[in-house]
């Protein structure tokens, strides 16, 4: 790295979680691989020998027992991270952070809140087949109780991580595989961001296309090959998937008229489902074209990686259906 | 034959336009179905049939604007089996008679026009007529730009935008009322705080979904004290009191872009509050989204006036002709009150009533309002 201020997506996350044990010490860190290893995806290498055994926990292959773990100590007054490795295996604690993270708050009458952060892994691309592959982010986004983020850019791998802790309540952030080796220039004085709004990643006034997490670089390439041929795409970034921030993504569509929803999830019940949802209870009499989902194919996610990436949203597909809602331009 | 025609849908509409045909020629309809959509100056009103028939034919197309009166269909009336007829209720022969293609006199509007939503939202109110608009949206669909298109290539436009339409059809009923009506107006101070601790105890023990709001309360006792006072609930016809029909409150729902209209609510005096309050909150959601019927637009026999939740103290309305009266309520607000010789704090709210002079006296008036708040002082009997 010659360049202090370019990092990777990974060191970003990295240098997140080093903050945040530096600077409280009820914070600690647990997952599968997360302390002597460095982590599955290397996110956390170095920190066992900066923080110690202590504050960076090796744990069984139990994902409830570890979940449920972390649940408990944030009850107790800790800040703990747990790191699930993928969100595949999260659904072994999809008791614990459904039935009990989420509900706590509401069923103690605001007696005991859960202030704890869960990272995952989620999306594909990495050639992992089925089992590590899936974008289930919606299946959290559907659980009141819960806030759920996804950081698509280097400044926000930086600045979520702080902002999720601080909140009283459970937040799950997802982090896209296909994003870890992303590099990108860093401020040196990168701090906190919000959790709760999405972000306009593009100027455009022809389409809004919504996407989040590791589309977003496939997003902003199609938005590319779009304006060559005179289309302005406008990028949002959700960053948030729940709760959706309704009012950039509808201020967004009033001024282009038009809405194309790019979701690694599979396409039923899918965010863009709900974000469709949305725009026709808030949008309806403004959209000039109705609006279209690109999302990945129904299928469990193919192991070979020309199967792998036809099932996956890709920009020559995003382009496609941004002229389809254009007609006769 | 019944003639199914243009109805009038409030005392100053002449003409209507009629926009959609839910049926055509050969179809089975029921008393009460609806069968057209017609565009008035206060929005597109779903219109009923009264008659119970096969529809025989159409006789006005989509986007045509024609007088009220004017018959728009035919419908063939169920024959009752006449009991005496000697053949065995044997079955009528299928009709033969062909449906002529020329029965609609000019161009419908094609039934699946593919046009987005926000360039039909312009086109009506830029008054552009779709048939001839070519759309270069996507499968040719037509666009705001197309239709904007097309509105500059026309001189004038054939109907004014929606929210002026709705502000002239105020503008010609509140001037007709103030210009025919000689109103009088009378102040009345009721103590709400029986009504208001019964309805506390009432919706705790409801569930969520079926508890009431004071609103409620209000308009179910000016029901109730129309039955003593029907002369309240009359229409100015032809230089003269017609008798209401029935007891049938209109309450006036502010639109979001501005104007008005008063929903009426069928049978006010009847029926739980629960059901009252379901059918408020129906009604207004309807008023504003653009999806009321005919029958309730027109048949309000009295208008409540509420601008309490603004805070307002109180209101004198102006009567919509040709109801004769106006009931406003304001604010329900604490205040200091005697009872006996204590001065108490009790829930008060102003209760006014604009009336036609030409129909009934001060005196009554005055009865009238008393009666009102009798009834607010017995809230379970409501």
């Amino acid at each position: 790295m010659t360049d202090p201020t370019i990092v990777t997506y990974r060191e970003a996350v990295r240098a997140a979680l080093a903050d945040a044990l530096r600077r409280d010490e009820r914070v600690f860190l647990m997952g599968e691989d997360v302390g002597k290893y460095g982590g599955t995806y290397a996110v956390t290498h170095g920190l066992y020998d900066e923080f110690g055994p202590e504050r960076i926990r090796d744990t069984p292959l139990s994902e409830s027992a570890f979940v449920g773990a972390g649940i408990g100590a944030a009850m107790g007054g800790m800040r703990p991270i747990v790191e699930i490795m993928s969100v595949n295996f999260s659904l072994l604690a999809l008791d614990q952070i459904v039935n009990n993270a989420a509900t706590l708050r509401h069923m103690s009458g605001g007696q005991v809140g859960v202030p704890l952060v869960i990272r995952m892994a989620t999306g594909a691309g990495a050639q992992l087949a089925a089992q590590h592959s899936h974008s289930l982010e919606v299946w959290y986004a559907h659980v009141p109780g819960l806030k759920v983020v996804a950081p698509a850019t280097i400044a926000d791998a930086r600045g979520m991580l702080w902002t999720a802790l601080e909140d009283p309540d459970p937040v799950i952030v997802f982090e896209h595989v296909g994003l870890y080796n992303q590099k990108g220039e860093l401020p040196i004085d990168a701090g906190p961001v919000d959790i709760s709004r999405a972000a306009v990643r593009r100027l455009g006034r022809d389409v809004t296309v919504v996407t989040y997490g590791g589309s977003l670089p496939k997003v902003m390439s199609a938005a590319a090959t779009l304006a060559e041929r005179g289309i302005e795409a406008e990028v949002i970034d959700l960053r948030s998937l729940r709760p959706l921030d309704d009012a950039t993504i509808t201020a967004s569509v009033r001024k282009t008229h038009r809405a194309v929803l790019v979701d690694e999830g599979w396409r039923t019940c899918s965010l863009a489902a709900e974000i469709s949802a949305r725009l026709m209870e808030q949008c309806l009499y403004d959209l000039e074209a109705p609006v279209v989902r690109v999302c990945s194919v129904e299928v469990p996610i193919p192991y070979p990686r020309h199967l792998e990436q036809a099932a996956l949203p890709q920009p020559a597909g995003i382009v496609a259906a941004v002229l389809g809602t254009m007609g006769g331009r | 034959m019944a003639e199914f025609r243009m109805p009038s849908l409030g005392a100053d509409m002449d003409a209507g336009t009629l926009v959609e045909w839910h049926v055509k020629p050969g179809d089975r309809v029921e008393r009460g179905q609806i069968i057209a959509v017609v565009e008035t100056q206060k929005g597109a009103i779903d219109i009923e049939t009264f008659e119970t028939g096969v529809v025989e034919s159409l006789l006005v197309a989509p986007d045509t604007e024609v007088p009220v009166g004017t018959v728009l269909a035919l419908i063939r009336e169920d024959v009752p089996t006449i009991a005496s007829t000697p053949a065995p209720a044997a079955p009528a022969p299928p009709s033969t008679r062909v449906e002529p293609s020329t029965t609609i006199a000019t161009a419908p509007v094609a039934a699946g026009l593919r046009i987005s939503p926000r360039a039909r939202k312009r086109a009506s109110e830029l008054g552009v007529a779709l048939e001839h608009v070519a759309g270069t949206g996507p499968d040719g669909a037509i666009t705001t730009e197309d239709v904007e298109r097309a509105a500059g290539s026309t001189t004038a436009p054939a109907r004014p935008p929606t929210p002026t339409g709705m502000r002239s059809a105020i503008a010609a009923a509140m001037s007709r009322s103030k210009r025919e009506i000689p109103h009088y107006y009378l102040w009345h101070s009721i103590d709400l705080e029986p009504a208001l601790q019964w309805l506390a105890a009432t919706n705790e023990r409801a569930p969520v979904a079926e508890r009431l709001l004071p609103a409620v309360l209000l308009v179910r006792a000016v029901a109730l004290a129309l039955r003593e006072f029907p002369e309240f609930g009359s229409a100015w016809r032809d230089d003269g009191a017609v008798p209401p029909t029935g007891i049938h409150v209109g309450f006036a729902v502010s639109m979001r872009d501005g104007g008005l209209v008063n929903p009426a609510l069928h049978d006010t005096d009847r029926g739980s509050l629960v059901e009252l309050m379901q059918r408020m909150r129906d009604v207004t959601q309807r008023a504003r989204g653009g999806g009321l019927r005919a029958s309730e637009l027109s048949d309000a026999t009295i208008t409540i006036t509420n601008l309490g939740d603004l805070g307002t103290h109180g209101v004198l309305g102006v009567i919509h002709p040709p109801q004769t009266a106006i009931v406003g309520f304001g604010t329900i607000a604490a205040r200091p009150w005697v009872v006996g010789d204590a001065v108490l704090v009790r829930r008060v709210v102003e209760v006014s009533l604009s009336a036609d002079h030409r129909v009934s006296d001060g005196h009554r008036g005055a009865r009238f309002l008393r009666a009102i708040e009798a009834q607010l002082q017995h809230p379970e009997a409501l």
